[in-house]
């Protein structure tokens, strides 16, 4: 790791004047933004990309024969390829736009469900799941009279490996699991994961949520039937994600929602519907969000995701260091594989009441269970503080953090 | 005092922190820290106003036709707030409780605490606050 860290040359002083929002002052502090986890802010040139969208692009798509729509068609369907060639996905059509990885999720367990799932069928999730990636699974679960099964994890925040090995069964039809858990920052070994389901023929679900802003996502290397994620997270707007299925399974699988632009005919007896990806893509589209996500992932390679893990490795190490040395603070996820998301607890001070002071010295974090509510019971504690780092952050904003939860400690204890 | 009262002294003790956020939150903590709120046989499940974070137990009771409140919180900034809260509600009537706005939590700059975002319970203990006001009311006709 260490050679790593040496060659790692990213101009983080440069990047951050591409992030506006980065300058502003906070309760009338310089704000340190930490919580990447939930939202990323969003640099320039996706800006830039939505606004000129509306100031010269927008036209509805895939139907007009005037000249805007062709080109804005032209520059949403680019966006899709964007998507593809970044995941080294296969085909551009198994690329399905939605509204975000919740949506992706919520359609895949529908559109999947209802096509392979049957009483007595088993779906297995994990422990560290985001409540996005547990509750559709298990509404299906109920409707279907299917069984949810959990992998469980140990105490560092891994995925217990032997344990999930034994939950694959011939009645195991879908395994759903997160790539990088958004509460301790655990990488999970998606690609094993993926060969132990493959021998059973079972397919496979990845939540790339969290893992896309932080590391490179070969699909074809990983081999993965299905992956989502939300362009927020990854420095590009609100509102728009993907879900990528396997062209197979996507051509099998029935609409989720339906509406203009799913179809071929329709008659009232019978609608015939569209090829992928159209339909899988009721209505008009986020148009501006597509776009928005395709320049974010320009940026993101512009800098390279080899610099930014490396730049990112560099945080943590720094950051749980930092963190460690204060008294009574307990970090709560240390796998070994990890992203740089750091929680924490603090004994005998509720979290809410540390991110409290946190936010009057400008220090952005998230406070809470994270959508997490089983993995804080397994870590029996109401919620954590999180740190979550990209590659804008900088140590001195690291150091500011440690000052103000010592300063939090202080004014609480 | 009338409820109006009450938050006037509120807010005019608040004055003294002016622009001093460490201050005030150190008044608050402070608060928090030495007002044992509720009686522990009343910090029961059927109490409790779930936040998403922090959680707060409320109960509430009549005395010579004034509601008396207590409440505690697992968050002690909460804390702090719900006893501002009790110091400015507890012991009126029904009446009183229901038009009361809780301006002074504006006016003393902590108007972000009671912002549905906030997730710290002190929206659903305010709505709570006036329910049960509003049951005494129809008991009492």
């Amino acid at each position: 790791m260490e050679t790593i860290i040496k060659n790692s040359t990213l101009n983080i002083q440069k990047i951050r004047q591409d992030f506006p929002i980065l300058s502003q002052k906070v309760n009338g502090k310089p704000l340190v933004y930490l919580d990447n986890g939930a939202t990323a802010q969003k640099p320039k040139q996706v800006i830039d990309a939505i606004s000129n969208y509306y100031q010269k692009q927008n036209a509805n798509i895939h139907r007009g024969v005037h000249q805007l729509s062709i080109e804005t068609t032209v520059a949403y369907e680019n966006a899709r390829i964007t998507v593809q060639k970044h995941l080294n996905a296969a085909f551009p059509q198994e690329i399905i736009f939605t509204s975000g990885t919740t949506e992706s999720l919520n359609l895949l367990a529908n559109s999947f469900g209802k096509k392979y799932i049957k009483t007595g069928d088993e779906i297995i999730i994990s422990e560290m799941e985001h409540h996005s990636n547990i509750l559709p699974w298990q509404i299906l679960c109920e409707e279907k009279g299917a069984i949810l099964k959990v992998i469980p994890i140990n105490e560092k925040g891994e995925l217990l490996m032997d344990e999930y090995t034994k939950l694959l069964s011939n009645k195991t039809k879908i395994v759903a699991v997160t790539h990088i858990s958004n509460t301790l920052g655990t990488i999970n070994p998606v690609k094993e994961i993926i060969e132990l389901a493959h021998k059973k023929n079972i397919p496979v679900l990845i939540d790339g949520a969290q893992a896309l802003p932080h590391i490179k996502v070969d699909l074809q290397a990983l081999d993965a039937d299905f992956y989502c994620f939300g362009a927020h997270k990854i420095f590009g707007p609100t509102g728009v994600g993907i879900l990528y299925g396997k062209e197979k399974w996507l051509n099998e699988m029935p609409p989720y929602k339906v509406g203009g632009g799913t179809i071929k005919t329709v008659t009232f007896e019978k609608t015939e519907y569209a090829d992928l990806p159209l339909k899988f893509e009721a209505g008009t589209p986020n148009i501006e969000g597509g776009i928005g996500l395709a320049a974010a992932i320009d940026y993101v390679n512009e800098i390279g995701l080899e610099n930014i893990g490396a730049y990112e490795c560099e945080l943590l190490e720094y950051a749980t260091a930092k963190l460690s040395a204060i008294e009574g603070l307990r970090i709560i996820g240390t796998a070994k594989e990890k992203a740089s998301v750091i929680s924490f607890v603090i004994e005998d001070i509720h979290p809410l009441d540390i991110g409290t002071i946190l936010d009057k010295q400008g220090i952005a974090v998230r406070t809470g269970h994270h959508c997490t509510q089983p993995l804080m019971q397994h870590f029996g504690i109401p919620g954590t503080i999180r740190a979550s780092l990209v590659f804008y952050n900088t140590k001195e904003e690291i150091d500011l953090l440690a000052n103000g939860i010592q300063k939090a400690i202080k004014m609480l204890k | 005092m009338t409820i109006a009262e009450i938050e006037n002294e509120i807010a005019e003790e608040f004055e003294l922190f002016g622009d001093d956020w460490e201050s005030k939150y150190e008044h608050l903590i402070d608060l928090g820290k030495h007002l044992p709120l509720i009686d522990k046989q009343y910090k029961t499940d059927d109490r409790l106003i779930k936040g998403c974070q922090s959680k707060v137990w409320l109960h509430s009771e009549l005395k010579e036709k004034k509601i008396v409140f207590t409440a505690d919180s697992d968050a002690i900034i909460t804390k702090g707030i719900v006893a501002l809260m009790i110091r400015v509600i507890s012991g009126h009537t029904a009446d009183e409780i229901i038009n009361a706005q809780f301006e002074f939590i504006n006016k003393i700059g902590l108007i972000e605490h009671l912002s549905p975002t906030r997730s710290n319970g002190l929206v659903s203990m305010v709505k709570q606050m006036k329910l049960d006001a509003l049951a005494y009311k129809q008991l009492e006709s």
